[in-house]
């Protein structure tokens, strides 16, 4: 296919409105395969304004008289305004911008294009995945084992290659686990918590069925799991859906643990919002916040009735469930609800925050993201399909990965020094997630990753955001160590909207990069200070 | 003293506020000036102080089988639930805290006694650490256009007014006395802030009895002086921050608002801030949805919608915003009004003043502007903040509202302000405390009639002294976007204005970040001083050795001088020490085998607890010195709530068995 085929007219000329804050841009528009380009002038070449078409969520076009306005809503929350001069080159470059915007294949999408300056093709695609967390799991314990049962994908479509499992469970048994598993997802270690010798799993649900089938491999994993951890550990399953919920997949084939078989294993419920409400509710919230006019009472009635911060809390509680159960009850929690990929990695990956020192820091985090989510086969790029503009029904898209990125804010907020990256860094993930020119974020699997060659032929997002030029952004000025699990408050009054993500573009940034510019001035002050100490104190001879 | 009908009583329970069952065993003590009660637990011995001028109710409970309970809730937001094992015991510790909490005269409050140590010559310098003359004086006043006016010494024209005023030239004393004649209260209008830049004044004043029909010359010239002394504009804006239903229904009173058509080039504007009882009242709502035991997220946000809070501190933002806009951006005057124009009038003009002028902004700014709009111009503090037992229906939260609508510029400007939030709750602190003398009585002339400069100290010189505490590690004095009057966005939305929980719940440590930024930042500033202090001194001293060893030929192997490394801030990091809260929802899920587990990083707490205040009542309550709450009580989710797991009929799931197991 050729892009140019879509392309229905090159330019025209036309002023740009960013909103209330930015001035106005005129100049000539062109559309390209992946972009949409502002140049404004001759004379200008530099301040070319450049927008990846993928960003693009939803697409109004009018046009009155001999001109035509074009409305772009980006994924990223952006409202832009295109005024263009001619009706004919407005509507061919509305129709453009649509078909260019919504191309679904991966392998013409703009990562496999893209190739800046400074960073060399296959960096950092290896330096996250679970074989190197299973290093650190190795050196705490030896009760589990890197398998590589999944190594053709024929287990777990949407596992990775290698898996960690427990020791004493061999690898027919985990493919039995599998067949009993809805995607085959069997239960896997997620985190191992080494100062309390507990483990954090996951799963997707058993396929139990109206009949109420077991599986004695399934049954015989977990009790491994139990003995591999410190003697006399119970286990709690934490499963996302209400008990209500859980009962009624029986029908469709899924269901729950039944307690008679999993001897040591209690159920726990703890109903998370996911799927279409989830994406609602990001919708009326961004809608919301997209009312410059309400009155104070309608702002707080429809940030109530949108749900968002409840969603925020329910995660963050059941996140905090399952840490408090492995670090102060020494019990190990296998989390999961009915796929096993959305809810599911939220409350492992946040549990490993909260505990975990390491997972806070700028590469640690990182490697939480690649592990509990890419390799752990979150479907990016159906959930992340649209934002919040689209008006196309949503039919697999979810922000899940936004409210992971909105509860770590909310614990970031409440422990301003424990986290080594700040709000840029997760600014970055949110807009990355949604429309990028890296290759992390694309594909909803590892198998389908590695059909489309995305490890050789796209950059990491990772390897961009570790130059150097990009540390001042993503990097928290404030980070001191802190060994310590991070239990926040989940009380209304605790949590508050993420007004840099909701609101980044309709307040005025200057006070914020202000205020951060401060910050960054005294922590460098200090260690200027700091650093040419040692100097003089080592010239200093002994007297 | 004759109140207390008893001074001690033992085996007293404090309960925690969000989990019923837990509780302090201790003794509770009444002195003349404190309710005190100190924990039995040896380790900590805790003790919580309770002034009296700072209760607001105390409530006596119906008695259960553990005992009576009583329930003190404090004006600073602090809520003691205390169970008393005897009844009579705690009908006696009821009585005399309703007599010592409603004082009748002025002598029995706090700072008659209070005594910090310091000589005559001190206190009475202390006194003078905040002048107004120089403040006027550093507005540029006296100048061509304003003059002070001696018309109201010894109080002989307005009682609520002080004596020094500044008035426009043109308006001379027959015509000042006319126009406070046709003012509620006498309150004639005069000069609250000089915007030296354009020479745009705002002015403030109180209603004009117009009613329905009656005009005055004199005011009408008096508004006129107003106008003539900005020679940049040809109006003046005159805004009556009432509801326009309300003003209208004043004019059934003989009062009311001003006839465009009476006064010459006015613009006259309502601007609608509810009355003192509805601030009162939505207040009193909005602390019921802070006491919720676990509310949902929905629960609160509409509990707080229902309180009308937001909406109301949102009015007086905006009415500040307005006036601040007319004097910067059309350079024209303003004169401000409302009913008796000492609430919502001291609250308006203060904002504007903030917004316009950055010296507002700095620490002792900030105390000029509360000496001068609020203090100085007759805000009723005694009636408003009930320090002298009264009407009930005189109380009403209106500073309390201008301090929040401080914190929300602080929260939206974080480089613009010199002081903290700890600034303002410790200000808002001493409102009610009656520690100091400077909050007292209704008026200046009240003050002055009770001698309070001779007979008590200023809580401006305490909070001056100790201003190392109140400093925001942020402020850029020089910054584009906070010298000068604030650019605030053209239509200021409601998304800016949040909960503040850091006044409303500062009591419940747990609900407020664990971590400070402002102490952190403020740690790392001092430390990277001293180590650039200590590297001039290395330099120096490297100067003399390095002249000395001209004479030496070796130089003996250096030795590495151990760096004094994060002194400052070394304990911030366990600052996040804190356990986990109740996240279960569900009692029997966690029967936990771990309660002791948590102590060790209490204790944490405690001893990393940086005792900022040097006051004993601000360390012994206030959130940022309270280190010794526990944190492990909140229940998210309702503990009272039936269990949300497998509510019995899936009975393949109810693990009961195994909890007991």
């Amino acid at each position: 296919m050729e892009f140019s085929e879509l392309i229905r007219t090159g330019q025209a000329q036309a002023e740009l409105l960013r909103g209330p804050e930015a001035p106005p841009l005129r100049g000539t528009l062109c559309v390209t395969g992946h972009h949409l380009l502002l140049s404004p002038g001759p004379q200008a070449t530099p301040d070319l304004w450049l927008l990846l078409l993928r960003s693009v969520d939803s697409i109004e076009k009018r046009v009155a008289g001999d001109s035509g306005t074009i409305t772009l809503r980006c994924k990223d929350l952006r409202v832009l305004q295109l005024d263009i001069e001619g009706v004919e080159a407005t509507l061919n470059i509305a129709r453009s911008i649509e078909a260019l915007s919504s191309l679904e294949s991966v392998i013409t999408s703009f990562p496999f294009f893209y190739r800046p300056k400074g960073l060399r093709l296959g960096d950092a695609w290896h330096f996250h995945p679970p074989e190197r967390y299973y290093k650190r799991v190795a050196r705490e314990t030896n009760a589990w084992r890197l398998s590589e049962a999944n190594e053709d994908f024929s287990l777990c479509p949407s596992y990775p290659r290698a898996v960690i499992v427990p020791r004493a469970v061999d690898d027919d048994a985990l493919a039995r686990s599998a067949r009993f598993r809805q995607g085959g997802r069997f239960p896997v270690l997620s985190y191992h918590h080494a100062p309390s010798r507990t483990v954090l799993l996951r799963s997707s649900q058993p396929l139990t069925g109206p009949q109420k089938r077991r599986c004695a491999e399934d049954e015989a994993l977990l009790r491994a799991v139990l003995a591999g951890s410190r003697p006399g550990a119970r286990g709690f399953i934490v499963d996302t859906r209400s008990a209500q919920t859980a009962k009624q997949a029986r029908m469709t084939g899924g269901g729950t643990e039944a307690k008679a078989a999993y001897l040591g294993w209690k159920r726990l419920h703890r109903p998370l919002e996911r799927g279409r409400p989830l994406q609602e509710s990001f919708v009326h919230l961004v809608e919301a916040c997209g009312d410059l006019e309400q009155s104070m009472d309608h702002w707080l009635s429809r940030l109530a009735g949108c749900r968002w911060l409840a969603h925020v809390k329910e995660a963050l509680s059941t996140a905090c469930l399952a840490a408090q159960g492995m670090e102060r009850e020494g019990a190990c929690i296998l989390v999961h609800g009915a796929e096993g990929t959305d809810s599911t990695l939220l409350v492992t990956s946040l549990a490993q925050l909260i505990l975990d020192p390491s997972s806070r820091t700028m590469a640690g985090f990182q490697e939480l993201v690649e592990r509990e989510w890419i390799q752990a086969g979150h479907p990016f790029q159906l959930r992340c399909a649209h934002s919040a503009f689209s008006h196309a029904h949503p039919k697999h898209e979810a922000p899940t990965f936004l409210l992971f990125l909105d509860c770590v804010w909310q614990l970031g907020r409440q422990f301003p020094l424990s986290l080594e990256f700040g709000e840029g860094m997760l600014l970055a993930l949110f807009d990355h997630a949604y429309a990028s020119p890296f290759g992390t974020f694309l594909c909803n699997s590892e198998q389908e990753r590695c059909l489309c060659e995305v490890r050789t032929r796209t950059h990491s997002l990772w390897s961009g955001l570790n130059q150097l030029k990009e540390q001042r952004k993503l990097r928290n000025p404030l980070y001191v160590p802190n060994p310590l699990a991070l239990w926040p408050s989940v009380e209304p009054q605790s949590l508050r909207l993420w007004q840099g993500l909701f609101l980044r573009w309709t307040r005025p940034p200057e006070p914020s990069e202000a205020a951060w510019e401060k910050v960054w001035q005294i922590v460098t002050d200090q260690e200027k200070t700091e650093g040419s100490q040692p100097t003089v104190s080592a010239s200093e001879p002994q007297l | 003293m004759e109140h207390i009908r008893t001074p001690k009583v033992e085996n007293v329970r404090l309960v925690d506020r969000i989990s019923s069952k837990k509780a302090a065993l201790g003794t509770l003590y009444l002195t003349a000036t404190h309710v005190i009660f100190v924990e039995n637990a040896p380790d900590t011995r805790k003790e919580t102080w309770i002034l009296h001028s700072q209760i607001s109710t105390i409530e006596k409970q119906a008695t259960t089988a553990t005992g009576c309970p009583l329930l003190i809730r404090c004006k600073n937001f602090q809520l003691l639930q205390l169970i008393i094992p005897q009844e009579r015991d705690c009908h006696d510790v009821y009585l005399s805290l309703v007599r010592l909490a409603r004082p009748v005269k002025y002598e029995e409050l706090y700072c008659f006694s209070f005594n910090p140590k310091l000589d005559k010559e001190e206190r009475e310098q202390g006194w003078m650490l905040i002048d107004l003359g120089e403040e006027y004086r550093r507005m540029g006043l006296p100048n061509n256009y304003w003059q002070l006016s001696d018309v109201n010494r010894d109080y002989r024209v307005c009682d609520s007014y002080p004596t020094d005023l500044y008035v426009p030239r043109s308006a001379t004393a027959h015509i000042i006395v006319g126009s406070s004649k046709f003012r509620s209260r006498r309150r004639f209008p005069a000069l609250s802030y000089y915007y030296r830049e354009n020479h745009a004044s705002i002015c403030r004043s109180s209603q004009p009895l117009s009613g329905f029909s009656a005009r005055c010359l004199e005011d009408e010239q008096m508004l006129q002086a107003i106008r003539k002394a900005n020679p940049g504009s040809d109006f003046i804006y005159v805004v009556d921050t009432r509801p326009k239903l309300n003003a209208m229904a004043n004019r059934a009173a003989g009062k009311g608002y001003e006839n465009e058509d009476n006064y010459s080039n006015i613009k006259f504007q309502f601007i609608g801030i509810e009355n003192i009882h509805v601030m009162r009242n939505s207040l009193q709502k909005m602390l019921e949805v802070c006491e919720l035991k676990s509310p949902s997220m929905s629960d609160f946000l509409w509990g707080l919608e229902n309180s009308g809070w937001l909406r109301h501190i949102k009015a007086i933002l905006d009415a500040g915003i307005f006036i601040a806009k007319a004097v910067s951006e059309e350079g024209a005057s303003v004169l401000v009004h409302c009913s008796d124009g000492w609430d919502r009038t001291a609250q308006v003009c203060s904002v504007a003043s903030l917004l316009l002028d950055p010296h507002y902004r700095t620490l002792k700014g900030f105390m000029v502007l509360i000496e001068k709009d609020w203090i100085s111009f007759g805000h009723k503090f005694n009636h408003r903040y009930g320090n002298l037992d009264g009407d009930p229906k005189e109380i009403s939260p209106v500073i309390d509202q201008f301090i929040e609508c401080v914190w929300q510029l602080m929260e939206q400007f974080p480089c613009a302000f010199e002081f903290n939030e700890r600034f303002l709750i410790h200000i808002q602190h001493h409102i009610y405390s009656c520690q100091f003398g400077n909050f007292l009585c209704n008026s200046q002339k009240e003050r002055q009639e009770l001698k309070i400069q001779e007979r008590t100290h200023s809580s401006w010189a305490h909070l001056w002294k100790n201003r190392a505490d109140y400093l925001n590690p942020l402020f850029r004095a020089d910054h584009s976007q906070t010298r000068g009057a604030l650019r605030l966005p053209t239509a200021p939305c409601s998304f800016t204005h949040k909960f503040w929980s850091g006044m409303y719940n500062r009591f419940e440590k747990g609900l407020q970040p664990r971590q400070s930024v402002t102490d952190y930042l403020m740690a790392v500033k001092e430390e990277s001083q001293q180590l650039e202090e200590e590297l001039a001194a290395l330099g120096e001293r490297l100067e003399k050795i390095q002249k000395v060893q001209l004479n030496r030929t070796e130089v003996k192997s250096n030795k590495q001088c151990e760096p004094s490394k994060h002194s400052g801030f070394s304990t911030s990091d366990n600052s996040t020490a804190n356990t986990p809260q109740d996240y279960s929802g569900n009692v029997k899920s966690f029967p936990s085998r771990s309660p002791s587990q948590g102590d060790e990083d209490s204790a944490l707490i405690l001893t990393q607890d940086n005792l900022k205040s040097s006051d004993p009542d601000l360390s012994a309550n206030s959130d940022q010195e309270s280190g010794v709450e526990d944190l492990s009580c909140r229940s998210p989710s309702g503990g009272e709530r039936a269990p949300s797991e497998d509510s019995g009929k899936d009975r393949d799931s109810d693990e009961a068995v195994f909890l007991t197991a």
